[in-house]
């Protein structure tokens, strides 16, 4: 079980005048899976993105804890893991150059184990050298799931982990949630009731604030 | 300069070797310029100062169409988020700011080259102070071309932006380039330049230090 812990207080995002959601606070620690549930628009891309700390909240905030030190803003992309539609990788290199650079990147070492059992995992192991501009978009959705693990992260956020994914594809990432969920903390942003069944605790963004 | 920002820089010469997004662009451009510009002249013997200008000139528009690349290309291509996600802000302005370095230097050079050979007034007496303001020159456009890319990079009408946010801004660094260079080919010494040389070395740091202290904020929404 990790040490991690989230703390959101009172967050409120506005784009423009335009309000998204307001005085969101809740809390999770050491593991477990949370679901962020609610209509398009209600913002559950925009709280994923600013638990990330991709976006910032217009108020309120957010702290992220390992073992109950603080961690800053610029070390945080190592504790985080992210798969989302909108997520792109490098069309031009394949899926082993991809997470090779990215690991580079990240300045950690390429675990050739690690990344092979997620491309097992996520059945892209014989397709690892083609380039991903050659990839169907259910292809491309489950190589985000081997960025996302790559480097162990202790907090995961999936934002609709399961678009374009076919049976096999649903039911790896199922698999690798319950694994995760074990020792991490998974947060699962979507509006599948599959999705959500795997979640212990739920918020419902509605009418811009939780419910 | 850190073994992740240097990660960076190979992702991204790798993937300029795959998709030529900026070498082409530059490459067409640095050509296409220099050749209006020996037609233009013809058989007209052009003074050294002009030479120094006309020689400014074509590296300010070619870096301008292509220096931009650096962040656009990711932005465009949606792959930003996926850098937002693997590194902190000062790795990604460092990768692509020693990929923009690389880029200038070698376009540069070849511009050198091309006007050593093709334009007569251009002949630089003093070597030395030639290629420390060719090195600092360099430097600063590298340094605000790729800062402006950064902000540029999340606007609309990008292409138009560029140019028109960049003038102001490297202004100073060209006029003061242009001085340099005339110096170098009347022979002018170290001690004659010395208030340019400050200015441009100053521009380098005041440019560098504003950039990584603004782009915390250009690269987070």
């Amino acid at each position: 079980m990790s040490n991690y812990s989230l703390q959101v207080n009172n967050i409120s995002k506005f784009f423009g005048r335009r309000l998204i959601f307001k005085d969101l606070s809740f809390e999770i620690n050491n593991s477990g899976v949370l679901g962020v549930s609610g209509a398009n628009g209600s913002g559950k891309s925009t709280l994923v993105k600013i638990i990330a700390g991709i976006n910032s909240p217009s108020s309120g905030k957010i702290i992220h804890l390992n073992k109950q030190a603080e961690i800053i803003p610029e070390k945080l992309h190592h504790y985080i893991g992210f798969v989302s539609p909108y997520l792109v990788l490098y069309e031009e290199f394949s899926a082993w150059e991809n997470l090779n650079y990215f690991a580079k990147i990240r300045g950690i070492k390429f675990n050739t184990e690690k990344i092979s059992y997620l491309l097992e995992k996520f059945l892209l192991m014989p397709r690892k050298d083609d380039l991903i501009k050659t990839y169907s978009s259910g292809m491309k959705q489950r190589l985000k799931f081997a960025f996302a693990l790559m480097h162990n992260p202790d907090l995961i956020i999936l934002d609709e982990p399961t678009s374009n994914l076919d049976v096999a594809g649903k039911d790896a990432v199922y698999q690798i949630i319950e694994e995760e969920s074990r020792t991490n903390i998974v947060i699962i942003a979507s509006n599948e009731e599959s999705d959500l069944s795997l979640c212990e605790k739920e918020i419902k963004l509605e009418n811009f604030k939780p419910i | 300069m850190n073994s992740k920002a240097l990660a960076l820089y190979q992702k991204d010469f790798h993937s300029e070797m795959r998709t030529r997004y900026a070498v082409n662009s530059l490459a067409m451009f640095v050509i296409v310029a220099v050749s209006v510009i020996l037609f233009s002249i013809g058989n007209e013997t052009i003074t050294q100062s002009l030479t120094a200008g006309l020689f400014w000139v074509v590296i300010f528009f070619s870096a301008m169409s292509g220096l931009s690349r650096a962040f656009v290309s990711e932005e465009e291509r949606g792959t930003t988020l996926a850098l937002q996600l693997v590194a902190a802000p000062s790795t990604i302005f460092s990768g692509k700011l020693l990929f923009n370095l690389i880029l200038v230097f070698c376009m540069n050079v070849v511009i050198t080259v091309l006007y050593s050979a093709l334009f007569d007034s251009f002949a630089v007496k003093n070597f030395a102070l030639f290629a420390v303001s060719f090195f600092f020159g360099n430097a600063g456009l590298a340094i605000a071309s790729t800062i402006i890319a950064a902000i540029i990079s999340k606007a609309g009408a990008k292409g138009t932006l560029y140019p028109v946010l960049s003038f102001p801004i490297l202004l100073p660094l060209i006029l003061t380039s242009v001085q340099l260079t005339l110096m170098s080919f009347e022979g002018s010494t170290f001690l004659d330049a010395k208030f340019e040389l400050a200015i441009i070395i100053c521009y380098d740091i005041i440019m560098l230090t504003a950039s990584y202290m603004l782009f915390d904020f250009v690269w987070k929404d």
